[in-house]
């Protein structure tokens, strides 16, 4: 409930997604999906919609669909078919676009996602493919140029039930639904390439004097960013309230009205229509059989689906000991969330892990210009790394040499931290000598750490430090301790 | 199907399929397309209840292909058949909002 005009005000949105797929051709005929070709470049029969070319479906299109949508928690439908949507436009080379009516791919879903310290719940209506229309190039004089290189994309579109309550709220839906499909790897997800295009239904309900006022739905057509998503529905929620105030009208069977949105002023605009607009006289499109997409199917398309970015974060910030920031940034990429998983399943400790991917691994990322899978280092030696520091072997200064050794060349960072002669000493001999040499060196500490209760344990500490020096930080700090007390020892006792 | 075909109606279609119809055209039209829906009512005689919808009258489904490229014609051959051209772009009026 929001305060508008002195009013309560209750915004309901539902959002249209329409993901752009990530197949190499177009939805029902081969030609390759290109971005940036040269117009009417990519065409073919089918796309043209030249008589007596048959549409074939894509399996890859369906796939990827199925893919979308049990992640969204859908129920898959076993008998799907294709549907003529009939309206004229230029762009539109059949005179229909294929899409499906009543027998959707999947339906019923579920998305939930982390907001405002709480968990948001967006129930989802239906999810169906269809193909995209081609594009308007605006900019001739007097008249408009036609490109269908993107006729006939492959677009999935995902209807949400009107569960949103706030600009905000249909943003972070937004921003994960396309983390989510770009993790599949259902999308592309690019968003300067439109492959994610949104049209949000908008109305609020007013409550007056115990009654409550529902304002006609407004759906603002075609937002291809998630700044002009919020901005259009923050600006919706109180013109909808000003024109109930002024005019009255709520919502009837009918008076739906869409709306477009002028990204420069940041405010909605009425769209010119004609009242037959949204005839679309819906039919079977006898070209193409329907669907069946068996338990089989399915259950092998769950089987290759990976571990949901918001689960996966939440995994990350309690096996690898992260902090849920940088657990974030870390899922966000794929191959990199896959390699940590890859050193931890290579027996690496996974809280040095998780450090050495937070600081080092990231750092050498960042000086390279790329992610730490591009780094290409391989999970065992990243996890090799990882033991040798959890094992005492080397200290973290020493890894980071290491680190950077291992982007050199291809030995094992053990091999390398003993080459860089950086392998913490165990050698006894060789401390018991460093020890002598200090304590030699300091006697007065020696004689501090024997006689004087108030400052023995510091002179031992330093003494510990002599050592360490001279062994150029080699030493087994552990060891190190043990031959300290036992030479203290002995001087005691002689 | 609801609703007859009346004169009104045969305009309605004709203005959804961008066509402009004179009066006579409209007359005639109208009588076609009543017998047209008179004939297909015939239909409405069979007992359905119980039977269920076909999606498709051929029994075959998952007609699917893979996702490979296949050739695509050539700019030129593409644009030969348009009325009007604008470099590699099809030539329309200018086309001012979204209509659907």
């Amino acid at each position: 409930m929001v305060q508008v005009c002195g009013l309560d005000v209750e915004p309901i949105i539902g959002l249209e997604i329409h993901v752009q797929l990530a197949t190499r051709t177009k939805m029902f005929c081969g030609c390759p999906l290109e971005f940036g070709a040269r117009p009417n470049s990519r065409v073919c029969p089918v796309c043209l919609g030249l008589p007596g070319a048959l549409p074939v479906i894509n399996r890859q299109a369906v796939e990827l669909g199925v893919q979308a949508a049990l992640a969204l928690n859908c129920s898959i439908a076993e008998l799907t078919k294709w549907d003529r949507k009939s309206y004229y436009y230029p762009d539109l080379p059949k005179n229909y676009q294929i899409s499906q009516y009543d027998l959707p791919l999947a339906f019923d879903g579920l998305f939930e996602f982390p907001i405002d310290d709480r968990i948001a719940r967006i129930r989802i209506l239906r999810a169906h493919l269809e193909e995209d229309a081609g594009k308007n190039v605006h900019d001739l004089p007097g008249c408009s140029g036609i490109d269908l290189n993107r006729a006939g994309t492959p677009l999935l579109e995902i209807v949400t039930q009107p569960d949103l309550r706030s600009a905000d709220e249909a943003r972070e839906f937004a921003v994960q639904l396309q983390r989510l499909v770009h993790y599949l790897g259902v999308s592309h997800a690019d968003m300067q390439k439109g492959h994610l295009r949104f049209e949000p239904n908008i109305n609020v309900r007013i409550h007056r004097d115990g009654q409550v006022f529902v304002t006609p739905i407004v759906e603002v057509k075609n937002l291809n960013s998630f700044r002009s998503l919020h901005g259009a529905i923050a600006y919706e929620i109180p013109r909808q309230v000003e024109e109930w105030l002024a005019t009255g009208v709520t919502a009837a069977t009918g008076n739906k009205r869409n709306r477009g949105w002028d990204d420069t002023r940041e405010v909605t605009v009425p769209q010119r229509e004609k009242e037959e607009a949204h005839d679309y006289r819906y039919f079977p499109d006898p070209d193409l059989v329907p669907l069946t997409v068996q338990a089989a199917w399915v259950a092998e398309l769950r089987e290759r689906q990976p571990e949901l970015p918001l689960c996966r974060t939440e995994r990350f910030i309690s096996e690898y000991s992260l902090p849920p920031r940088d657990a974030h940034a870390l899922v966000e990429d794929r191959a990199t969330a896959d390699l940590l998983d890859h050193a931890a399943e290579a027996g690496g400790d996974k809280v040095v892990l998780g450090k050495h991917f937070l600081s080092l691994w990231a750092r050498f990322a960042n000086e390279r210009g790329t992610t730490i899978a591009g780094l290409r280092i391989s999970p065992g030696r990243l996890a090799e790394l990882a033991n040798l520091v959890a094992t005492g072997r080397i200290n973290a200064t020493a890894a980071a040499q290491v680190a950077e050794a291992m982007l050199a060349n291809h030995d094992a960072p053990t091999v390398l931290a003993e080459e860089l002669g950086l392998m913490q000493s165990r050698d006894t001999d060789r401390i018991a000598a460093w020890v002598t040499e200090a304590l030699a060196a300091n006697a007065a500490a020696v004689q501090d750490a024997l006689a004087n209760p108030k400052k023995a344990r510091a002179a031992r500490g330093f003494l510990t430090g002599q050592v360490m020096k001279l062994s150029g930080g080699r030493a087994d700090p552990k060891i190190v301790g043990e031959l300290i007390d036992r030479a203290l020892a002995e001087r005691a006792g002689a | 199907m609801a609703g007859e075909i009346d004169a009104e109606r045969v305009r309605q279609i004709a203005r959804l399929a961008r066509l402009r119809l004179s009066d006579d055209e409209v007359m005639l039209f109208t009588g076609q397309l009543g017998a047209l829906v008179e004939y297909v009512r015939q239909l409405d005689a069979v007992p359905t209840d119980g039977v269920e919808p076909l999606a498709h009258p051929v029994p075959v489904a998952n007609v699917l292909r893979d996702d490979r490229p296949t050739p695509t014609l050539d700019t030129e051959v593409a644009l030969r058949n348009a009325p009007q051209r604008e470099g590699p772009l099809f030539r329309v009026p200018r086309v001012l909002d979204q209509g659907a």
